[in-house]
């Protein structure tokens, strides 16, 4: 039985709230990052002049610090890839072999996580204070002395430094999500390995590594994109500095459309980073789908 | 035989106590810079900086209500809380309402309409902020509290849609065939069945919604440019601009910012956990 029109019409006010808000704050934004990337305009003067793919050219050939921040911002996503995620994996395996505790310690690695990048930047900045640093102050005690360094403000150590509290922060979710994947393998698999008298280290290559690949996927893709768009931690710790050292992509684009008023140029430095993001995670979809099948 | 079943035990053993000193350690990893962050907002800013014990002898309670007072901090906390229960209860009101509908009812583009919610989860816009910011000066949102509240309150939708669509979905329909039976109305069987038996959801929901609006600072400093309106993330750096040497009172404020999170991080753990693994793993 097909519910008539007006009942049709009471069900869509259910949904109509949030379609209204849906429009005015996503879609139409949304249209309006492509509109204004088009156009050269300061954000408040009525002057807009239409460039076409100007501001895309000019991204691509004249923008170096755009492209600086996309390689330091490649780089902790690298790490955050590796070190951080395999990290998580170490720990997520030990807690998964039924070890004691294992409950606080879940509870304990995703406190991080839910502080926020203000906070985490800022408590780090002391640690890693040049003059009055944690971190000096223990290499000093240990004999060390001569490795002290302002870490956040030296150009060789700041972009590691960011990474680290970036990891730091991190690990732990990606612990949650992997655990879980991990809890998910059906234990009998496991027990029929170790009769067929499997090592460990085989049982995790030829048992746990395959059934986990699509977790690994969808770790991976959140990894990088949430690393990509790393934003609050920079402005508490080294607001991009020393130089270009640690600027990242949203450092840029808040850079030029509040600090040179190039609204429109912005938008369309925030169109080609999404392009980016896209194209990445699209990527990692293919392959993890490949992984599966082999 | 004997010796190497002992042999095995053995090894399981110390097999066992390095993974935990492993975990121990990355525990106390965790821990540490937020008992320093304490510790540090009890020292004065004269032994800040030369006092590196994890006990000081005068522990500066005061630094507390100095920072609640004098450093505005407890003008932001209020804000804060005042942005995430606005926030919180706008999302939970306009997803659930959304979601029974995209579970239960029958109108038109229904698929569609889903779809775009859903889609926005996946699709990063990196610049949607300076066009929304753009928009916000047309309505004449910038530096208002709604201007703050509305676009968290979209932000906050898709996933609320998604969750609970997915959880309505799951319900039995008996209950809510009943109700219509009674002569309940839509809206009726919505309020009154589904949406008290969804409160796992609505649990898991509130506590995601909360936790980002606590910590959001981008749009905070995009829309709130008066002290009085400025939540607490925004607070941190105003403070840090203009008082850059008062560490001890920073500190504290940060502490005080943390309390409510980790208090309720505690108390709801299990619905954390599994929020984050139901709707990661589902995805």
């Amino acid at each position: 039985m097909k519910p008539s029109t007006k009942d049709q019409a009471t069900s869509f006010l259910f949904v109509l709230p949030a379609l209204l808000l849906f429009i005015v704050f996503s879609l139409y934004p949304f249209y309006k990052v492509f509109q204004l990337s088009c156009f050269d305009w300061d954000g408040i003067s009525r002057a807009m002049r239409f460039v076409g793919l100007g501001n895309y050219l000019e991204v691509l050939t004249q923008n170096k610090p755009y492209w600086i921040s996309f390689k330091n911002a490649a780089y902790i996503t690298l790490l955050a890839l590796t070190l951080q995620n395999a990290l998580a994996l170490g720990l997520a395996w030990a807690v998964d072999r039924n070890i004691r505790g294992g409950h606080i310690y879940r509870v304990i690695f995703y406190l991080p996580p839910i502080l926020s990048g203000i906070v985490v930047g800022f408590i780090w900045n002391w640690i890693f204070d040049g003059n009055y640093g944690l971190l000096n102050h223990v290499l000093a005690q240990i004999g060390l002395g001569s490795w002290s360094r302002a870490w956040l403000a030296d150009p060789k150590t700041a972009l590691l430094g960011v990474a680290i509290i970036h990891m730091w922060k991190g690990f732990g979710w990606g612990f949650i999500i992997l655990l879980a994947g991990l809890q998910n393998i059906p234990r009998e698999l496991y027990e029929s390995a170790k009769v067929d008298g499997a090592s460990e280290t085989t049982v995790f290559w030829r048992i746990t590594v395959p059934m986990m690949v699509p977790v690994f996927v969808l770790v991976s893709i959140l990894t990088i994109l949430g690393t990509m768009q790393i934003y609050d931690l920079i402005v508490s710790t080294t607001g991009g500095g020393p130089g270009y050292n640690t600027e990242v992509p949203m450092t840029r684009l808040v850079a030029v459309m509040l600090g040179e008023g190039r609204l429109g140029y912005a938008c369309s430095m925030g169109v080609l980073f999404g392009l980016l993001l896209l194209f990445l995670s699209m990527v990692q979809m293919r392959l993890g789908k490949k992984l599966e099948k082999d | 035989m004997s010796d190497i079943f002992r042999d095995v035990r053995w090894q399981g053993r110390v097999k066992s106590s390095v993974t935990h000193a492993l975990l121990i350690l990355v525990s106390a990893t965790c821990l540490f810079p937020l008992i320093w962050m304490f510790v540090s907002s009890l020292k004065t800013q004269q032994t800040i900086f030369s006092d590196m014990s994890l006990i000081p002898a005068h522990a500066h309670w005061e630094n507390f209500a100095l920072a609640w007072t004098k450093g505005h901090f407890g003008v932001y906390f209020l804000n804060s809380l005042f942005y995430t229960v606005s926030v919180v209860g706008g999302v939970l009101l306009i997803a659930s309402l959304a979601a029974y509908a995209f579970a239960r009812l029958e109108f038109p583009a229904k698929k569609t309409i889903y779809t775009l919610f859903l889609a926005t989860m996946m699709i990063p816009v990196p610049g949607a902020f300076i066009a929304l910011y753009v928009l916000l000066i047309k309505l004449g949102l910038v530096n208002t509290r709604l201007g703050y509240i509305l676009p968290q309150v979209n932000g906050g939708l898709p996933l609320g849609i998604f969750l609970l669509t997915t959880f309505f979905r799951k319900l039995p329909k008996d209950l809510e065939d009943a109700a219509r039976v009674d002569g309940c109305n839509k809206f009726q069987v919505y309020y009154k069945v589904a949406l008290p038996l969804a409160k796992p959801a609505i649990a898991v929901l509130t506590i995601f919604t909360a936790l980002g609006v606590w910590n959001e600072y981008l749009l905070a400093m995009l829309v709130l440019s008066d002290q009085k309106l400025m939540p607490l993330q925004r607070g941190f750096m105003v403070f840090q601009g203009a008082h850059i040497t008062q560490y001890p009172l920073l500190m504290a404020a940060m502490t005080i910012s943390v309390v409510p999170i980790i208090a309720v991080y505690i108390l709801m753990q299990r619905h954390i956990i599994s929020g984050i693994t139901s709707g990661a793993l589902k995805m």
